[in-house]
């Protein structure tokens, strides 16, 4: 269902006519209050007036994550404190964790793209909603919350954690859309099995995945193990939270971004260009409405790409692909951007290769030399040499198609890769640049 | 139908490991097995510049399998085709051409470390292994069973 009619379908002039007009109101807001943005303007040498086109932003300098530590903790709110209504923060896997602020009119608007968000995942008015996003600082559980109470839905504040209990809820409440971050979703599904319920009689149609990246593969296993439709959710708390972006339930491609609220764009993370409509590269938001957290340029460090194509679910929104990394792992190989996610996506579309994988790029007589290790799993071992090397040709065959890079494919036993604390080290960069 | 549950039980196990770093490693396999009081009947190592593949045949196929398992070690299990050939010249070419005009491919032999009597003992990969021993034994090959070998 689509919540908001009118913006949501909106022909893209229209939109693009309140895009500029709240552009500017947000710049001038901005240059007005937060002395970081106004110092941004005046090292280019310019005034928010000078925006007169959507196509003027590009002008305006990046805002990074530094920056926002950097103004640890209030001095990018752009309202006084007597009229922020609540606080979170962004963890952060590393440094200084990042505030955020909402005005009451903030979070009004936050509730109503959840609304919208809730909506496109299949959610409504007489569906009861299990929400097992954590409450708290993090943006999941509460973002969530409000955008379920404005649609009317009844949500069960569940939050993480407890899973026997949460499967006890469910069996008996029957509650038919799950929100949750994915790897929790599989969890569930797994300690319900456990304790012998069955998700088949259970009664979700829907479920609304995020706060994580996850892949096709996982959406199938999701869908198969708790017999419901998955879609993605999108959103960084340093944008708003939650609800940023939403894949409608229809077309399951990618995910509708609320434009009337942020501007998305794409950026080439090595040069800093803007990228055109197809090409992958990172996303950078500007926020539209904020009044009390604004944020210009910011760069998510997500990698992904927009698609313009109309949707069959009659949004006119553009769509964002699937996030399939990070761009602080970004390698240059001779020229060419390599993310390790690309990388994994070819290993699993590899037949019968497990995603356990290392770059390591050496400088050989001047030459980028990228060789991807593989561990040789089960499902991948052959006692036939031919075989084996039937493997390697067939990866590095696939990684010159999809990337365009020459990629030496060096198999390897199982746990060769180094892991640091559990999580196994994608990138190892020897180069002595 | 009996002919059927005859030649099933004519195969022998393999198992085969993967190795990345052959020598180190390869020590490493057989002092596990030894360990584990696993015996090896045959060994044989197929390489490249890049990594290798032990193959096995021992006395207890699925402890080996279990305990190379729980070293971290990739394991497989592939059936093969024990061979007894007469220990005179052109003894294995003999078979080789039986097979070959048979259309039955084989992808890798090597030798088995005790003999039969005065014959060797030959360990062929076939794909179509039933189709195999079924030929050979009907020229008069004798085909040894998983028991009988391991026993060696
Ligand atoms: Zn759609």
């Amino acid at each position: 269902m689509i919540h908001d009619i009118e913006y949501e379908t909106m022909p893209r002039e229209a939109l693009e006519a309140i895009q500029l007009r709240r552009l500017q109101t947000t710049l001038a807001h901005v240059y007005a209050n937060v002395p970081f943005y106004r110092k941004k303007f005046q090292e280019v040498g310019m005034v928010p007036a000078d925006i007169s086109s959507l196509a003027d932003l590009r002008r305006i300098p990046f805002t990074t994550k530094q920056d926002l530590r950097d103004n640890y903790p209030f001095d990018m709110f752009a309202v006084p404190m007597d009229n922020v209504v609540r606080i979170h923060v962004s963890s952060g896997t590393t440094g200084q964790p990042t505030v955020v602020g909402y005005t009451a009119r903030d979070i009004g608007t936050w509730s109503m793209l959840m609304a919208r968000a809730l909506a496109a995942g299949g959610a409504g008015r007489g569906e009861i909603i299990h929400n097992a996003y954590g409450y708290g600082l993090f943006t999941g559980g509460l973002g969530v919350h409000y955008g379920a109470e404005r649609l009317g839905a009844s949500v069960i504040p569940v939050s993480g954690g407890n899973t026997q209990r949460q499967v006890v809820i469910m069996r008996d409440f029957g509650p038919t859309i799950m929100t949750a971050t994915p790897s929790y979703a599989l969890h569930l599904a797994e300690v319900a099995e456990e304790m012998g319920v069955s998700f088949d009689s259970l009664k979700f149609k829907f479920g609304i995945f995020g706060a994580e990246p996850w892949s096709e593969k996982m959406r199938d296993e999701i869908e198969r193990k708790l017999n419901l439709t998955a879609v993605d959710i999108y959103g960084l708390s340093e944008v708003m939270g939650p609800g940023v972006a939403i894949e409608c339930h229809e077309a399951k491609q990618g995910l509708h971004v609320f434009e009337d609220h942020f501007i998305p764009e794409i950026v080439d993370p090595n040069t800093l260009e803007p990228l055109p409509y197809g090409a992958t590269g990172e996303l950078v938001f500007t926020s539209l409405t904020k009044e009390a957290f604004p944020v210009i340029r910011y760069r998510t460090r997500d990698i992904t790409s927009l698609n313009p194509e109309p949707c069959i679910c009659g949004r006119t929104l553009v769509r964002m692909n699937r996030v399939t990394g990070r761009s602080d792992d970004m390698l240059i190989i001779r020229g060419v951007n390599v993310f390790p996610s690309q990388i994994e996506s070819v290993l699993m579309e590899t037949e019968a290769v497990a995603p356990h994988y290392q770059l390591v790029v050496d400088r050989e007589d001047n030459l980028d030399v990228l060789t991807v290790k593989v561990e040789v799993g089960e499902q991948s071992f052959t006692d036939e040499v031919k075989g084996l090397q039937d493997l390697e040709r067939r990866i590095t065959k696939h990684i010159k198609e999809l990337l365009g890079v020459s990629a030496r494919v060096k198999l390897v036993e199982p746990k060769a890769i180094e892991r640091s604390e559990g999580k196994a080290v994608r990138v190892v960069d020897n180069r002595d640049i | 139908m009996t002919d059927y549950i005859v030649e099933e039980h004519m195969q022998v196990e393999q198992i085969s490991v993967f190795l990345e770093n052959k020598s180190g490693r390869l020590s490493e396999v057989t002092a596990i097995l030894a360990e584990a009081e696993v015996n090896i009947r045959a060994l044989a190592l197929a390489d490249t510049s890049d990594f290798g593949v032990l193959r096995l045949i021992v006395d207890d196929t699925e402890k080996a399998r279990q305990t190379l398992k729980s070293n971290g070690f990739t394991v497989g299990k592939t059936d093969v085709v024990a061979v007894e050939v007469t220990d005179r010249p052109g003894g294995l070419h003999g078979i080789l051409t039986m097979l070959h005009d048979a259309k039955l491919n084989v992808e890798y032999m090597y030798a088995f470390v005790r003999s039969s009597g005065d014959n060797a003992v030959i360990i062929f990969r076939i794909e179509q292994e039933q189709e195999a021993i079924r030929l050979l034994e009907s020229k008069g090959v004798n085909v040894i069973d998983g028991q009988r070998l391991y026993s060696l």
